[in-house]
């Protein structure tokens, strides 16, 4: 009964009008508490530096954080929190593409924007029009890698070996060799494995033996790791790439030296030579000490991605701003030049990295 | 005992009067309405795990799969065969049922902790055999679930889940079941049917939980596998611990404490300056804390006695 009178009370109590209220909702404990502590440390970041910088519409940027435990019911929970009782402007979040999916129709209900940094799955800006998200799909990124494999590494025969239990990979082979195709590229072999498997020689062999200039492995670095270990054992001397499942320090320590010398695409890197990232980089070190990964500069772009179309909106107006992210294009982000699409995803570039001395070490950028 | 079937009528019509404001926006906090349903749906949960636990005396850590079960069975029946709401719980309720029959034949044999970890074992395979099965939103989840449950279908469902219970307790198949707990040994020479019980009290218990699933289901109206981990079996559990195991009271009471209390934490929190930054360990630690002291100071749980029921 406390509880509940506290409730009441709480909806009661008469908002502040002077700022502009951001609900961010992320797995701060729990399973993915790694995820979602990244992305805040990128959002408080941008926070700061848009507060600082005299806020938007001479308001201040208020961000309600509040933490789902990593469950799609506490997500669920903490967004009706937002919707009704904060009554925020705008929620920004999930982390993952299954407590997104889980709050997205309420932020439609409640004709609230809801812009995602990293909800990669296709079915989440499917929900409605109030959401979007600034991170790019698996479709793109697949397209993405199959440009960069014909064009930058000169590949015309590619082979895949895809991990059949995954939708990610799945998905990503299919668009890479689509892609792959239309460009005039062959795709001369097409191998499976199920995520968990130890042993992939078999599947080596037979591609070896169709003699590929390249070979795309779209799986996460577990799996990918003893791949990339077990092709150099065979001597198989092709060029192999991946996406950002790739993107774990775990990679390298799995390979060891057979990793130098591979490919992977994905978000963000540190080492890009832009002044805007140098800037990032230099500010996240300040205030953590550390440097950021790809979730930590994503929760940056989408705070500072938000806030930039607020200013566009001129008002707070829900149906104004959802109309002016709608509209983002060419936002200069830390993970490259943002731009919404029809169906409200991000088109952006792809940061490929490759790996040298036990490093990945930026390479460039991919734009379809 | 006139007035106390008066009471039993006068249940439901309460719930159903109370419905309609509570469930509109206008009047009542939607957030703290869903605080209120996802409490009624734990406690039918706890109830249901209270029942082979608490009663009959076999620890499950697999409730999460019978929760699944009813979720998703019910779940598929509405939103492709777009079933009314209350045949399609009552299908979710047989097929869990059905579950925990078909497991608890095999595995009811085993005893302590060698069942616990049957039961562990058949939850991951409930939860890994969705996340391969395509029908059912595999690794996506299932999404645009009809939102059919309410204040009402939910205290309703409570209402009589807990009516059951007491009932069983006082009738010849729940002494069984004490006595089970008791001394299977002594049960057994007294001439019962031990296997034959169990497996009663597990198929009762699934189609409990199978009816919360359901419930759940359609108020969240989007269902993932990872909403079904060990980690939701071992939350059942707490709240059946915390509430007194082997009481009927109780459980319910545990599993409503347990959805209220990070919720309470989170507004108490906000309220304060200081301790609002880094809330969400601080609320963390404090429930970690409150469990604990809890447990410490009343291990037989809020409605436990010492001894016996």
């Amino acid at each position: 009964m406390v509880f509940l009178n506290l409730l009441l009370s709480g909806c009661a109590r008469k908002q502040e009008e002077e700022r502009i209220k951001i609900g961010v909702i992320l797995p701060l404990t729990g399973l993915l508490s790694t995820f979602g502590q990244s992305v805040r440390k990128g959002v408080e970041l941008a926070l700061e530096e848009v507060n600082k910088g005299g806020g938007i519409l001479g308001k201040q940027i208020e961000c309600i954080i509040e933490d789902d435990e990593s469950k799609t019911d506490g997500a669920q929970t903490v967004v009706t929190k937002l919707l009704t009782k904060d009554k925020v402007d705008l929620v920004l979040g999930e982390v993952v593409s299954s407590a997104t999916l889980a709050i997205a129709p309420l932020c439609q209900r409640y004709k609230v924007p809801l812009v995602t940094p990293s909800a990669t799955n296709v079915e989440v800006t499917k929900v409605g029009d109030y959401i979007f998200r600034t991170c790019f799909i698996d479709d793109f990124q697949g397209s993405a890698l199959a440009r960069f494999a014909f064009e930058n590494l000169g590949a015309r025969r590619a082979a895949i070996l895809k991990d059949v239990k995954s939708d990610y990979s799945i998905g990503l082979a299919s668009a890479f060799s689509k892609t792959f195709k239309e460009m005039g590229g062959e795709i001369v072999n097409e191998q499976a494995y199920a995520a968990g498997d130890t042993d992939f020689r078999t599947q080596l062999t037979s591609i070896k033996a169709s003699n590929p200039d390249a070979l795309f492995i779209p799986g996460y670095y577990t799996e990918v790791g003893l791949i990339i270990r077990q092709a150099k054992e065979l001597s198989l001397r092709i060029t192999l790439l991946g996406g950002d499942g790739w993107d774990s320090p775990k990679l390298v320590e799995i390979a060891g030296a057979s990793a130098e010398g591979t490919y992977f695409g994905t978000h963000f890197s540190p080492q890009q030579p832009t002044p805007r990232v140098r800037d990032f980089v230099s500010a996240f070190r300040q205030k953590y000490n550390e440097d950021p990964d790809a979730l930590a500069a994503l929760g940056y772009d989408a705070l500072r991605l938000v806030a930039d179309a607020i200013r566009r909106a001129g008002t707070m107006e829900r149906v104004k701003v959802r109309e002016e992210l709608a509209k983002t294009s060419k936002f200069t982000g830390v993970t490259g030049d943002i731009t919404i699409d029809e169906n409200r995803n991000a088109r952006k570039p792809l940061v490929m990295l490759k790996i040298e001395g036990g490093k990945p070490t930026y390479l460039t950028s991919i734009e379809l | 005992m006139n007035w106390k079937k008066l009471l039993l009528l006068a249940i439901p019509l309460f719930l159903w009067l109370i419905n309609y404001p509570i469930s509109n926006p206008r009047l009542f906090n939607p957030y703290a309405l869903q605080i209120i349903i996802l409490m009624g749906v734990n406690a039918i949960l706890a109830l249901s795990w209270d029942l082979v636990a608490g009663v009959t005396g076999q620890f499950s850590i697999g409730h999460a799969g019978f929760m699944a079960i009813g979720a998703y069975s019910s779940a598929f029946l509405t939103l492709n065969y777009h079933f009314p709401f209350l045949p399609a719980i009552l299908f979710a309720t047989l097929l869990s049922a059905a579950a925990g029959f078909v497991v608890g034949i095999p595995t009811l044999r085993l005893r302590g902790d060698y069942l616990a970890i049957a039961t562990l074992g058949f939850g991951e395979i409930v939860r890994v055999a969705i996340l391969n099965a395509k029908s059912l939103g595999a690794a996506t989840g299932l999404k645009g679930i009809p939102i059919l449950s309410s204040f009402f279908s939910v205290y309703l469902a409570l209402a009589i889940a807990l009516w059951l219970c007491l009932a069983l307790l006082k009738s010849q198949p729940g002494r069984i079941l004490l006595a089970i707990r008791e001394d299977e040994l002594a049960a057994q020479m007294m001439g019962i049917d031990v296997v034959k019980y169990k497996v009663f009290a597990f198929s009762l218990s699934a189609c409990l939980a199978g009816i919360g699933g359901a419930l759940y289901a359609h108020w969240t109206s989007f269902i993932h596998p990872d909403s079904f981990t060990f980690m939701k079996s071992i939350e059942i559990i707490l709240m059946g611990v915390v509430g007194g195991m082997g009481t009927i009271y109780g459980a319910a009471a545990g599993g409503m404490i347990i959805t209220l209390l990070p919720e309470g934490l989170r507004l108490l929190l906000e309220q304060n300056p200081v301790l609002s930054q880094n809330k969400e360990f601080i609320r963390m630690l404090f429930f970690a804390s409150l469990l604990l002291i809890f447990i410490l100071l009343r291990p037989q749980g809020i409605f436990g006695k010492k001894e016996g029921v």
